[in-house]
């Protein structure tokens, strides 16, 4: 059992972690074409239009009470004197509402991605395992969210230290070991979302578009940084003549670079028309 | 697009030292409505070499709608609905879909995203049911199929479905010019005009739809002011379907990905004319080099009232006979061919010398840079319907005035109402019939004929050469992409296709996606992805049908390339010979994926 408990608690988290990342540094590396959306709002959009938005914001509510869950520990929410009966009482209805409004979505979406046959035609293979095993965390987690009504246990004295405990390298694999079957399921299912993550469509998540808030509208790229590409992705980097000759700035144009983007896009300029 | 505009000093004339001004070059294109025949040729040349592969059997990047009609997809011309281009709010330039938070917001569901059934659902037969039904008393039928599903379909709604006014005043009805104009013109329209509006993408100087991608995947390109989507960044958000008004970007349901005219880009950068062009059977189509003060853009873009979108624009555009703009282009790094292929332009000959050419709907102030001649050839139908002589200049410079239901039509398309313009360009054309008819008749010509439109004899002639004889090498002045510059990186590392992922990387097998990049370099991988996908034998092994989930093809040979490894760069003894597991494309098992064993175990 304590074998078992090492394999599940302490070492399979670790192996999650190396495919996510690994895997998606591949796809990414080997796959940049593939990072999409494969959005199907073109054959059905009644239906997306509702089950898209409730899911997709509901799972962000979700996510972000798991990183307060998991990452701040409950001293410090003492500290700031919210009470273990207040905190609960909120996630409690929170983040079990956030749930079931995502569950709701994805049964929207599921509906939809069953009944329209275009949408059907469309499902890949990746989609077919991506989905009943999003539908099991989900359902797993609303789970353990209900059973904390009734049941006592504080899953911040247990969970959230496992969880913690994992990036300071030191697994505690006691305090998960002895939590609820729930929790567990929920945990395990959670870790074979991850590992799946890389291949398939969920890699859409690492897309998000935040830097469209800060960016000039108009975007201008040079054709040069096509031509010499592999030379600067091997070299060390922005070597190239930036931006090319017309536009290395000049009055009114506002040169706007991506520098997190690695070196073979750091030369891409990027500019204001006006 | 609000902040940064410097204060208009670009148009101030220059006393003294001029003020540094960027001159930026782009290719444009104009296209002589009274020549087009409706044949569609361009369409489906178009269409066999870009937009024959799943995902976009509905996308035709170069389409030819029918007027009055409602265009492809239905009715795009009505923003009210689709929310394409935009709009002033404030004096400030916002996407008519709303600013960044708002796109922002709706990431998850685009809510103004055209339906398949707005183009139409593409179709095919069940050919094999000819052979293959049993023995009965009725002739087996081929019943179509959908291309999306498979499954049986009904036909409501093709390509070109109300083509030559197909479907009459049902279809009409939803034309969204017409709606803005009064029943019986609407009526007597319908019985009176028709004629053919060949589209293709703007390449607008002020692109909505660059606007509004989040992925920043859409650009405009510097060198020739190409709008292209790099689809290794496209992530399928699907705004930019939305924020084109002319409906010209498509969403490949397949791959996941927007796609949109590319102008031809290859060929355009060897110097040759888009294929939609090289392909025109009524020779109606120009290709050339426009000179315009990128700073400019932000300002013509947001003039009040839109009835003065088209004077804005023109305001844009530089003299490149002026040496003010040469030097200016020169010092912004604009090759000197390309100044001298503007000064040859006859893109720019007809726009902004002789002004018979015309944007398409300016009012949706992107300022777009595929422009349009209208069609004289309605009015003179009409007149000689109605016994007068088509082409005895009283007569037609009176029809011109008189019928103001094309005129009133023309205007909605081409400058946002305001039927001057259009009248003084088929005032032009109309001076160009009369006079040619001369010289051609062998008659005294009559210089107040060419006055009369402000050109004098010899510029009507040179408008006459260039719209009817049309010559190859006049309509397209198209300079080569070549500089004649070397990248800095080239001159010590050898072949600049050497690098790390580069095309001389691949192996034989991998040659479709090696050479597409090695031709046309400059092509950014704007349709590898296509290639990669769709392009067959991928890695050589030549597997079957590439199914939707089918990768990129690979950054170096994947197992299937002969001469697989020792790249350079695992040079350290112990992994000499080792695959590197980034670069494995999960197929087979090459060499070098696992160590070697010792050579006892063998």
């Amino acid at each position: 059992m304590t074998h078992l408990r090492i394999a599940l608690w302490g070492v399979l988290p670790y192996l999650v972690l190396a495919v996510l990342i690994a895997g998606t540094a591949w796809r990414y590396r080997y796959d940049r074409f593939g990072f999409t959306t494969r959005s199907s709002q073109l054959h059905e959009s009644r239906l997306l239009r509702v089950g898209g938005p409730l899911f997709h914001y509901a799972l962000l509510m979700v996510v972000g009470g798991h990183v307060m869950g998991l990452l701040i520990p409950e001293s410090l929410t003492e500290r700031l004197r919210v009470g273990e009966s207040v905190y609960h009482a909120m996630a409690l209805s929170v983040g079990g509402l956030a749930g079931l409004a995502a569950v709701a979505g994805l049964a929207v979406l599921l509906y939809r991605r069953l009944r329209v046959s275009a949408v059907r035609a469309g499902t890949s293979r990746s989609d077919r395992l991506v989905y009943p095993l999003l539908i099991a965390v989900l359902l797993a987690g609303l789970t353990a969210t209900a059973t904390t009504v009734t049941n006592p246990y504080d899953y911040r004295l247990g969970v959230s230290v496992w969880f913690r405990s994992l990036f300071a390298l030191d697994p505690d694999v006691d305090a998960m070991g002895h939590a609820p079957f729930a929790y567990q399921l929920h945990a395990l299912l959670g870790m074979a979302l991850f590992a799946l993550w890389p291949f398939s469509r969920l890699v859409h998540a690492f897309t998000a578009p935040l830097g469209y808030a800060v960016r000039p509208y108009i975007v201008y790229r040079s054709r040069g940084h096509g031509l010499y590409r592999p030379a600067a992705a091997s070299g060390s980097g922005g070597t190239n003549a930036s931006g090319g000759p017309v536009g290395t700035g000049g009055p009114g144009g506002r040169r706007w670079r991506r520098t997190n983007r690695g070196a073979a896009q750091a030369h891409r300029a990027h500019h204001h028309v006006s | 697009m609000p902040r940064g505009t410097s204060s208009g000093n670009g148009t101030s004339p220059s006393h003294g030292r001029p003020p540094a001004r960027r001159v930026m070059a782009q290719i444009a294109m104009v296209m002589n409505l009274d020549k087009c025949i409706g044949c569609h040729t361009c369409s489906v040349t178009c269409k066999q070499t870009w937009t024959n592969r799943g995902g976009t059997e509905y996308a035709w990047f170069n389409n030819v709608e029918t007027r009055p009609g409602q265009g492809y997809p239905r009715g795009y011309e009505d923003q009210e609905r689709w929310k394409g281009g935009w709009r002033l709010k404030g004096g400030r330039l916002v996407p008519r879909s709303g600013g960044r938070a708002r796109r922002l917001a709706r990431i998850f569901a685009n809510p103004e995203l055209p339906a398949l059934g707005d183009y139409y659902e593409p179709w095919t037969y069940d050919y094999a049911n000819l052979t293959a039904a049993p023995l009965g008393d009725d002739l087996p039928t081929a019943p179509p199929r959908s291309l999306v599903d498979g499954r049986p379909t009904a036909i409501t709604w093709g390509p070109n479905w109300d083509d030559d006014l197909g479907g009459g005043p049902e279809h009409l009805a939803a034309d969204p010019v017409l709606k803005n104009m009064n029943e019986k013109v609407r009526l007597e329209y319908e019985q009176a005009f028709m004629f053919y509006l060949p589209r293709i993408c703007e390449h607008c100087l002020n692109p909505s739809c660059v606007a509004v991608c989040p992925s920043g995947a859409l650009y405009k390109r510097i060198e020739d002011g190409i709008v292209l989507v790099d689809q290794d960044r496209c992530r399928g958000w699907r705004m930019c379907v939305t924020g084109c008004p002319y409906k010209k970007v498509y969403f490949n349901h397949r791959t996941g990905k927007a796609e949109k005219c590319t102008m031809c880009y290859p060929r355009i950068e060897a110097g040759e004319p888009t294929v939609c062009s090289e392909t025109c059977v009524g020779r109606l189509r120009y290709l050339g080099v426009i000179l315009y003060d990128p700073d400019q853009v932000g300002e013509a873009a947001r003039v009040p009232d839109e009835k003065d979108l088209y004077e804005a624009q023109l305001g844009c555009f530089l003299d490149p006979f002026d040496p003010d703009v040469a030097r200016a282009a020169e010092e912004s790094g604009v090759p000197h061919d390309w100044i001298t292929a503007a000064r040859r332009s006859p893109v720019r000959a007809l726009i902004t010398d002789y002004r018979v050419a015309l944007p398409l709907h300016p009012e949706y102030r992107t300022l777009p840079m595929v422009w349009y001649v209208p069609p004289l050839s309605p009015i003179v139908d009409s007149l000689t319907r109605g016994g007068h002589d088509g082409e005895d200049p009283a007569s037609l410079f009176g029809a011109i005035d008189a019928l103001r239901i094309p005129l009133d039509y023309l205007a909605q398309l081409f400058t946002a109402g305001d039927p001057g313009p259009v009248e003084a360009a088929l005032c032009r054309l109309a001076a160009m019939r009369a006079h040619m008819r001369r010289v051609n008749l062998g008659d005294p010509t009559d210089p107040a004929i060419a006055r009369g439109v402000g050109l004098g004899e010899d510029e009507i002639e040179a408008m006459y050469r260039l719209l009817a004889l049309a010559k190859y090498e006049e309509r397209y002045v198209i300079p080569t992409s070549y500089t004649g510059t070397l990248p800095p990186d080239t001159i010590d590392d050898g072949c600049s296709l050497d690098g790390d992922g580069g095309p001389g990387m691949y192996g034989a097998g991998a040659g479709a996606y090696g050479t597409g990049q090695g031709a046309y370099g400059g092509g950014d991988g704007t349709y590898s992805g296509d290639q990669g996908a769709y392009g067959g034998g991928r890695n050589g092994s030549g597997a079957g049908p590439v199914g939707i989930e089918a990768f990129h093809a690979p950054p170096v040979a994947g197992p299937g390339a002969p001469g697989f490894p020792d790249t350079p760069d695992a040079s350290a003894d112990g992994l000499r010979g080792r695959l590197n597991l980034l670069n494995w494309d999960g197929r087979g098992t090459p060499r070098g994926l696992f160590p070697r064993r010792p050579e006892t175990e063998r």
